[in-house]
């Protein structure tokens, strides 16, 4: 040690942290109380749902199932009655996914070229459209339902999968719109001014610069998208028919249904069952969306 | 005027955001194969006005002729011009090769055709290991010469700069500009380079435009407007430190002010000397002689140091000089101190006299 250093002494390094700080203990007891209040339920509803009609009646709740039984699970997916037929939930899931990917698709096809538009081309009026299309998003769903039931039925689509589709399409797009254009507006101008020297038109510089480096927006406006539209249940039931009723609004018929026992166990299963899509969409494009985040971050 | 000798005319150019006026009657002429610099404060419409002769924004008022044609209307890739950003502003997901070739697949060029420029870009620009590589795989720059590339590639008679070199470090800025300033010779080419640095200005130009609030203040060779300020505006922007800039009044050849009454005989007035005018003296730092050399000068004042800063090659003194500050580029050996007297002069030749109120050159 030279002459210097002998006399200085104190902290050196890395400051060292008490695990179990008084702060700690407040924060992580917090957090797992919130956790456990909102695991709960799930785990009821699990629980339940591999029981027995017998078991369910001995009305002890939070018990684990003595003897595991997936009878509920097929029952909900292919049996239960909704009201007219007794197919179970499985006519509404493939509802639900005939009238989920067009929906997105579209939805997210129209908006993305119109945030692009509205971004970089600055068209004259851009600003009045993109202020009506904001002022879209506050109107409440009560004051167009009628007027689209009339405007469907005289284009001969009231009560089709395709009429709802179109509904999905028209109220997802303000605010997928908002969400594509503030993510176009942060991608560098430059960029598209050197497209534009380089003589590539709209749809080129949508398609070969724009589109490669959107994938996380692209990510985040699915996610909005599916679980939205899975999860409707008031579209779904103002403008489609019984046959074509969404996954949700089985459910609601399931549950609901007033003839018989309750069949707690078939309902849970049901419930998760209608719950799983928006669960795995969540799950699969959690770590898809962090991938596009990073591909996304890297600067040209 | 022979279309043939210009390669870019701006008549009377307007360009309004709203209520905004950005350009104002903009006038400007720039020959075949020349490097214009278009120099300027922050915010003073010299990317607006390169993004006008790109055709990237829609003008007011005015016209824009390049090459002979009036390109006023048409659209950027129609101009024949190629232009370099100072983001770079590469496409991220296309290599260097994808990079280069874009703006000629559009042009539909032959693939051949294609694949020669590009290897004649990348050899210029010494840039062949990296055709290969994402943009993301490349350092500073590297990434400007693959704008730069970019430009080449589409064999244009004008290249568009704007401020390619501000996000380099210092010495990569200096060897770039080495080697943009060959690439002119080269190519030949006309290109208008918009910066803030004075230096690159000096350097690279041909001719210099310096702008101000979207007017061009002066136009002219970089030693004009180093020695011949047109105005009070372009006298302070260039040189650094700046100007030393004394107020007074001028009567004939007689200014008189606080440093006291200097006969400015000598001087060669634009005009001829007015009657009597509010005016405006200014010398530069490096135009000041001071200890010994100073007896030789026609204009002696006495002054004390109040600041010294070595940079090494020179020394910069904040001197005063009967209560006026003067900056004074000396020698890097000088060995001074705050407080010491220093006799200081200057010869009337290489002052400069501003109308006070027009701040127009006398
Ligand atoms: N879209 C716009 N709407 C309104 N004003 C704008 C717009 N774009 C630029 N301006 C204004 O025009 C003026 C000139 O901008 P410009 O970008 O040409 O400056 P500049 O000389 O390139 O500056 P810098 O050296 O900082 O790049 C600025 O005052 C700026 O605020
Ligand atoms: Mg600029």
């Amino acid at each position: 040690m030279d002459a210097v250093s002998a006399h200085l002494d104190g902290p050196q390094g890395p400051k060292p942290r008490k695990r179990f700080s008084r702060n700690n203990i407040i924060i992580y007891g917090i957090l797992g109380m919130v956790a456990l209040y909102y695991l709960l339920p799930l785990y009821v509803m699990v629980v339940t749902s591999l029981k027995g009609m017998p078991e369910i009646r001995m009305g002890n709740i939070f018990a684990p199932p003595v003897e595991i039984t997936f009878e509920p699970w097929v029952k909900a997916w292919s049996e239960a009655c909704t009201g007219l037929n007794c197919d179970g939930l499985s006519r509404g899931f493939w509802n639900s996914v005939q009238i989920t990917i067009p929906s997105v698709i579209v939805s997210i096809a129209i908006a993305s070229v119109n945030g692009y538009a509205l971004a970089n081309w600055r068209f004259k009026g851009a600003d009045v459209f993109f202020a009506i299309l904001i002022f879209g998003a506050f109107i409440p769903y009560q004051v167009m339902l009628y007027p689209l039931v009339i405007m469907l039925r005289e284009l001969g689509l009231y009560g089709s999968l395709w009429g709802l589709v179109i509904v999905h399409s028209i109220f997802g797009m303000p605010i997928l719109t908002l969400l594509f254009r503030n993510y176009f507006t942060s991608l560098p101008e430059e960029l598209f001014k050197a497209a534009r020297v380089d003589g590539a038109g709209f749809w080129q510089i949508y398609f070969q610069i724009m589109l490669p480096m959107s994938l996380p927006i692209f990510v985040v406006a699915m996610i909005l998208q599916v679980t939205g539209i899975w999860n409707d249940f008031l579209f779904g039931v103002i403008y489609t028919k019984p046959d074509l009723y969404p996954m949700t609004v089985q459910l609601n018929n399931i549950v609901n249904s007033v003839q018989g026992v309750k069949e707690y166990n078939v309902n849970m299963a049901a419930t998760l069952l209608t719950g799983l899509v928006p669960l795995v969409i969540y799950f699969v494009s959690g770590k898809l969306f962090v991938r596009g985040i990073a591909a996304g971050a890297v600067k040209g | 005027m022979n279309a043939q000798m210009n390669s870019v005319e701006i008549k009377n150019l307007d360009l309004h955001f709203g209520a905004v006026k950005v350009l104002q009657d903009l006038n400007l002429t720039i020959g075949q194969g020349e490097f214009l610099v278009l120099l300027g404060s922050s915010g003073c419409g010299k990317s607006t006005l390169l993004n006008c002769i790109a055709g990237l924004l829609d003008v007011t008022a005015g016209q824009i002729h390049i090459g002979g044609k009036n390109v006023t209307w048409a659209e950027p890739s129609d101009r024949g011009i190629g232009m370099v950003f100072q983001s770079y502003a590469l496409y991220p997901q296309m290599t260097v090769e994808g990079n280069l070739s874009f703006g000629l697949k559009n042009a539909k060029v032959p693939k051949d055709e294609i694949a020669k420029r590009v290897a004649r870009a990348a050899e210029v620009l010494q840039i062949e290991p990296l055709l290969k590589r994402k943009p993301a795989a490349l350092s500073g720059g590297q990434r400007q010469r693959v704008a730069i590339g970019r430009a080449l590639v589409r064999d244009v008679d004008v290249f568009l700069f704007d401020e390619p070199l501000s996000n380099l470090d210092a010495k990569l800025r200096a060897d770039l500009r080495v080697e943009i300033k060959q690439l002119h010779q080269t190519l030949g080419n006309t290109m208008i380079y918009v910066t803030h640095d004075q230096i690159e200005a000096m350097t690279l130009a041909d001719r210099i435009a310096i702008m101000k609030g979207g007017r061009v203040m002066q136009l002219d060779s970089p030693s004009e407007i180093y020695n011949r300020p047109r105005n009070l505006y372009v006298a302070e922007f260039i040189g650094s430190p700046t100007m030393n800039m004394v107020d007074g009044a001028l009567a004939a050849t007689q200014f008189s002010s606080p440093l006291g009454e200097i006969s400015v005989e000598g001087y060669a007035f634009d005009g001829g000397a007015p009657d009597a005018t509010p005016a405006v003296l200014g010398i530069r730092p490096e135009h000041i002689a001071s200890g010994a050399a100073a007896a030789q000068m026609p204009i002696r004042l006495d002054s004390t140091v109040e600041l010294v800063e070595p940079l090494g090659s020179d020394t910069l003194a904040r001197v005063n000089a009967n209560g006026a500050p003067f900056w004074v580029r000396l020698d890097g050996q000088a060995t001074l101190r705050p407080g010491d007297a220093l006799p200081i002069g200057f010869d009337p030749a290489r002052i400069h006299l501003f109308d006070k109120a027009s701040e127009e050159r006398l």
